[in-house]
């Protein structure tokens, strides 16, 4: 090469007076949590006096209840149906919402463990120069995969039947008073090869065989990363690429699955083709968000010097571009349904839209994830600048917890969820642990590959 | 031969001896008319010291102009001039309205970006673009100097400049 820059490696130091800020924010939220989960109070309770009343005005809302696919239990409920068994039994209302906002966050957090490594492997198959500096913070986020696969998995089976309606088996006895045909005919892709309302086979198989393949592709690139630092060339850096060609095929087909699997079976009745996509697309601009932040706080504590104005740019268009993403498929998916106007799609956004602990939530959605990213980053200037995208990126990563919020809870929660001092206190909690974890695992390794050989490309990136 | 049309040409051949080469003539005070290079040079505009495109701010006012267009042509037809119920919605909804106001904003602003940079770049059917070395498209980096532009300085000063910044030859170049 005619002109070589040389540069020094870098290492980074997880700080104690860092350590000690997010341990604050640990405990603030699990305070918090523990004092939300004090003061709620069940307001269905409130409101099942209502019902017996008779008000005239709640029979919208009723109807459009028992059109909600996964609000069977609750119809049930209300119509007297109560002799279904032991399994019929009510969850006190704390412990649901608690299982909800468990639910909703880990999912969420185990999208931006996954993002990681995805961002990594899409790097390696596009043979791309320019992302050198920031690869091994997504790399550090895969940290977070068995983390999350573990925890969802134990969450799968203290929680299932408050979350999933799907779970409970007298769904699928035929004949039975609380058969549901449209259940029964959707059970072999949770129970294959067992019968529907038995042990959930395949659901768990896929579960633990999304986590495993992720991991052990995660294992395998990192080990690779670590061959390449010691030994150099570029034989390492094509057994990632080969390695990332065969996970973003997995990925593809994964996290589709994933998405139906863990959020959207649970409005049973519910589903859209393009959901699969949806949630893969909110979970990739959040962990963009996610490696942009951290790099731009890394970059302020002195670290990346091989980072400047072009690369954040980068990092900057694509957290732009993905939030168009997003909101293409969001609108896509809401105007296919809006425009069918078939009563059991439509409920899934009339619930979301109209009902009142969510409809703020349905809009606010769309004004952070899309409006502010939009204008905010519109100029090239945003962009290059750590300031916007210190203000931007934190809009992003709270705003799609916001969009996971109201893909989970009203379909758990009814008309009784809501947003309060529990869901607060859990996200701080996740977010701790998260950045706990991740940050701990960019200490194992240096900052950024001294033998990668687009590092050179990287260090003369100029856009 | 027009003294006013005169333009030295200096070739280069290697980019890096370009970049320091822009620097230094534009020290020492000659003024550059235009670098022809047969791909993107990185770092070129600065050293050149050429100000921002201002082709985005063209592409939002085109983009605003089509958003505004598709939504009073659809508001105006299906709410006013012909209004017809589909699917049981309202006449003026604006869901159904916005892929065809995306696609318009798209086109306009496209459009547009194409018309302005013609205009402004002075590209035209039948206008002749000038050739100052046929090699400036093969492996040449091609600087231009207006002789008009530089009223200060000889022809031979200015091919001293030139060779001393690293050019590999120097000639002289006419249009008419």
């Amino acid at each position: 090469m005619a002109h070589q820059v040389e540069v020094t490696e870098e290492h980074y130091v997880f700080k104690p007076s860092l350590k000690t800020k997010l341990y604050a924010i640990l405990g603030i939220g699990a305070l918090l949590l523990v004092l939300g989960l004090f003061l709620s109070k069940d307001p269905a309770e409130a409101e099942g006096a209502e019902h017996g009343g008779g008000h005239g005005g709640h029979s919208a809302k009723v109807e459009a209840t028992h059109l909600v696919a996964s609000a069977e239990e609750h119809a049930a409920a209300s119509e007297g149906h109560h002799e279904a068994g032991a399994e019929h039994h009510e969850t006190k209302y704390w412990i649901k919402r608690l299982y909800t906002t468990l639910w909703m966050n880990n999912v969420y957090f185990a999208g931006l463990g996954i993002i990681g490594l995805f961002f990594v492997a899409v790097q390696y198959a596009a043979q791309a120069g320019w992302s050198v500096g920031v690869q091994r913070i997504a790399l550090a986020m895969g940290t977070w995969i068995p983390v999350a696969g573990l925890l969802m998995l134990a969450l799968w089976f203290v929680t299932k039947h408050d979350i999933f309606h799907w779970t409970h088996a007298y769904l699928y006895q035929t004949g039975g008073a609380e058969f549901d045909a449209i259940i029964n005919k959707k059970g072999p892709f949770f129970f294959w090869p067992l019968k529907g309302g038995s042990f959930p086979v395949f659901f768990i198989f896929r579960m633990v065989l999304f986590f495993g393949l992720w991991y052990w592709f995660f294992s395998k690139i990192r080990q690779n990363m670590i061959s390449e630092d010691l030994e150099g060339g570029t034989s390492w850096w094509y057994k990632s690429r080969g390695l990332s060609a065969w996970f973003l095929v997995f990925f593809g087909a994964s996290s589709s699955i994933a998405a139906w699997d863990w959020v959207m079976s649970i409005d049973t009745h519910w589903f859209s083709t393009m959901f699969g996509w949806y949630v893969f697309a909110s979970w990739w601009v959040t962990g963009l968000a996610v490696i942009t932040l951290i790099a731009a706080h890394l970059k302020s504590a002195g670290y990346l010097k091989i980072v400047n104005a072009n690369h954040l740019h980068d990092l900057g268009k694509f957290v732009f571009a993905f939030s168009i993403f997003w909101t293409y498929i969001w609108f896509s998916q809401f105007l296919l349904i809006y425009y069918a106007h078939i009563p059991e799609e439509t409920v899934y956004f009339v619930e979301r839209m109209r009902n009142s602990p969510y409809s703020w939530i349905f809009y606010f959605n769309i004004i952070v994830n899309f409006v502010l990213p939009f204008l905010l980053f519109m100029t090239r200037d945003a962009k290059r600048h750590l300031s916007t995208l210190k203000l931007v990126c934190p809009i992003v990563i709270v705003g799609h917890w916001f969009d996971f919020f109201n893909m989970v809870t009203p379909g758990v929660m009814k008309h009784s969820g809501g947003i309060g001092f529990v869901e607060i206190g859990m996200f701080m909690v996740f977010a701790a642990v998260f950045l706990l974890v991740v940050l701990n695992s960019l200490t194992k390794l240096p900052l950024w590959g001294k033998n990668d050989p687009m590092l050179q490309e990287s260090l003369h990136h100029h856009i | 031969m027009d003294a006013e049309k005169n333009y030295l040409v200096g070739v280069f051949d290697d980019e890096d001896v370009l970049l320091s080469g822009v620097t230094s003539i534009r020290e020492s005070g000659v003024k550059i008319h235009e670098v022809y290079s047969p791909f993107p040079v990185h770092g070129l505009d600065e050293v050149l010291g050429y100000k921002r495109s201002r082709l985005p701010i063209a592409a939002f006012l085109f983009g605003l102009t089509g958003t505004s267009l598709a939504l009073t042509m659809q508001i105006w037809m299906l709410g006013y001039d012909w209004p017809m119920i589909i699917g049981g919605k309202n006449f003026v909804s604006l869901p159904p309205f916005i892929p065809v106001t995306f696609e318009l904003t798209v086109l306009l602003s496209a459009l547009g970006m194409v018309a302005t940079f013609m205009i402004v770049s002075d590209l035209k059917p039948y206008r002749w673009p000038r050739q100052f070395d046929l090699r400036s498209t093969d492996d040449k980096h091609v600087m231009a100097i207006d002789l008009a532009l530089n009223h200060g300085k000889s022809k031979s000063e200015i091919t001293s400049i030139l060779k001393a910044a690293g050019a590999s030859e120097v000639n002289e170049k006419n249009f008419e």
